[in-house]
């Protein structure tokens, strides 16, 4: 275990040692203490190390992660795993808002719950929820699936593409173009294997989840609204 | 941008702290909003006595005997305490709009931070550690505070257009955000006979909610209005005489963290403006909702 002390070496030092990783594998766990709620933490790493943080992180924590497994035993700041690649990113506590925002693949995972955003303009990445997310989550999302266990905030899924969105609770809106759609046998399987890689095997079964997805209705211009132009 | 902070104190004991702990706040959101600074503090609400805050450009000439000349008007002993280019006279609180008037009267280029019993607010240009070492914030004392680092977008740097500003007599307002229709409320709030002094937009948001509440309305009330009649991004946290409240638009794009203990209620901007509070790692921590307003109170 390399053990990296961010208030004794700096934001700078740690991320240049990570980056260095790349294509190395005889250090694969790391262990960071004292965030202190600082910005970037991790963020820019490929390579298929496991990396926990001690504590709770500021900006862009794990933000583009490649291949890593990142742990924030704490809670993140905006814009946890943003754009990421590939590799998992795992919080204990709650994440703010846009967390996984445009990520394109990849796991993340939120043990408490999501602000605002959440999934915004998501790219493949798969998110999972255990508790709720706020408003305006997964706004414009274009594929990956995002999980909730808890409720969703207002305007769920405005101008959504083809991600999927997957709620147990309640949905306080749904946004334009965003409607509830069928629970198929596929569905079910994935939701399945979803809930088992974010760790809440045990807190849901597929079965309590509603399904919402894109009326394409947005897809093409209305010719009839040509007058409000 | 800008950084926000405040600090609420459950825990008594923690006051002769209040200003070192709201100054170690401060400075650490100084990459938030490096242009100016200042800080909304509230003690000694009990003594019977008001405090106006005052600030001058040119502190030599106006303070040379500005507490003689105010007891000589009022005809009430005043107490005066200097801090650089701010002043706090202080005097029995039935001599307020007296104190107010003689003010206008003697010193008219001076300006007025702040009225009340327990509040004093300081605010200069600089860099926030530059600003809280000028007016000596960290030996300050109290029952609770707010703070403000400015990253200036929609006027300019100077020393009334950093935050907080008055709202009322022992109520002020700080700002992360900007108000877009600024200019078209400024014009209605003159014919409502509500001056503003500068081009600054948060100061229009300040002296919405100073007309709300002469029209009637509770602070609470005056918060919740504004989220009908601002237009654009805010967290705004209000100070009052016993707490302070925290309101963020619909949209809740300025960041906000919240985190309480049974000695403080703490905001920041960051949750790095918190860390090192006593006892952070086992405080509840929380967003405050969009579009909700919420209070905390003694």
């Amino acid at each position: 275990m390399q053990k990296f002390d961010l208030a004794a070496d700096g934001l700078r030092q740690l991320n240049a040692t990570l980056h260095s990783l790349k294509g190395k594998t005889n250090m694969t766990a790391w262990e960071i203490v004292n965030p202190k709620g600082a910005h970037a933490i991790a963020a820019g790493v490929d390579a298929p190390v496991e990396i926990t943080v001690r504590g709770s992180t500021g900006y862009y924590c794990a933000g583009m992660n490649k291949q890593a497994t990142i742990r924030i035993k704490g809670s993140a700041g905006p814009g946890v795993a943003e754009n990421m690649m590939s590799g998992t990113v795992i919080i204990d506590g709650n994440a703010s808002q846009y967390a996984g925002a445009t990520g394109r693949g990849g796991l993340l995972v939120i043990k408490g719950n999501a602000s605002s955003r959440c999934g915004v303009s998501m790219k493949g990445i798969d998110i999972v929820v255990h508790g709720n997310i706020g408003h305006m989550s997964a706004f414009m999302a274009q594929s990956g699936n995002l999980v909730v266990l808890g409720d969703a905030g207002d305007a769920l899924g405005d101008s959504l593409y083809e991600a999927r969105l997957f709620v147990r609770g309640s949905v306080k809106s749904l946004g334009a173009d965003c409607i509830e759609k069928e629970m198929r046998p596929e569905h079910l399987a994935l939701l399945a294997e979803l809930l088992k890689r974010g760790e809440a095997d045990g807190k849901a079964k597929p079965e309590e989840f509603k399904r919402y997805g894109s009326a394409r209705k947005l897809y093409n211009f209305n010719i009839d609204n040509a007058a409000a132009y | 941008m800008c950084g926000i902070v405040g600090l609420f104190l459950k825990d008594k004991s923690l006051e002769p702290k209040l200003g070192a702990m709201l100054t170690d706040m401060l400075i650490t959101m100084t990459d938030r909003g490096p242009d100016s600074a200042g800080i909304a503090i509230y003690g000694g609400a009990e003594d019977g006595l008001t405090k106006i805050t005052v600030q001058s450009a040119n502190p030599d000439r106006d303070f040379a005997t500005l507490d003689q000349d105010l007891k000589e008007a009022i005809g009430k002993p005043v107490a005066m305490k200097i801090k650089s280019t701010h002043a706090v006279l202080e005097f029995p609180a039935d001599q307020t709009e007296a104190a107010r008037s003689a003010l206008a009267h003697l010193r008219p280029d001076m300006k007025v931070m702040s009225v009340g019993d327990s509040l004093e607010i300081y605010k200069e240009v600089g860099l926030p550690k530059d600003v809280a070492k000028r007016f000596d914030l960290s030996k300050m004392t109290g029952t609770h505070g707010i703070g403000h680092t400015r990253m200036a977008t929609e006027s300019a740097v100077t020393t009334l257009g950093a935050h907080p500003f008055s709202t009322g007599s022992d109520q002020c307002l700080v700002h992360n955000g900007s108000l877009s229709n600024h200019n078209s409320l400024r014009r209605q709030l003159a014919h409502e006979g509500i001056r503003t002094e500068t081009q600054n937009d948060t100061e229009v948001g300040a002296a919405y909610i100073t007309w709300r509440m002469r029209e009637g309305a509770t602070l609470g009330e005056a918060l919740e209005s504004s989220l009908d009649d601002l237009d654009g991004f805010f967290t705004f946290v209000v100070g009052t005489k016993d707490g302070f409240g925290v309101v963020r638009d619909p949209i809740a794009c300025k960041p906000a963290v919240m985190a309480e203990t049974d000695q403080y209620v703490a905001f920041g901007s960051e949750y790095r403006a918190l860390v090192n509070l006593p006892g952070i790692e086992d405080a509840r921590v929380w967003e405050p909702e969009p579009a909700t307003v919420y209070f905390w109170n003694h």
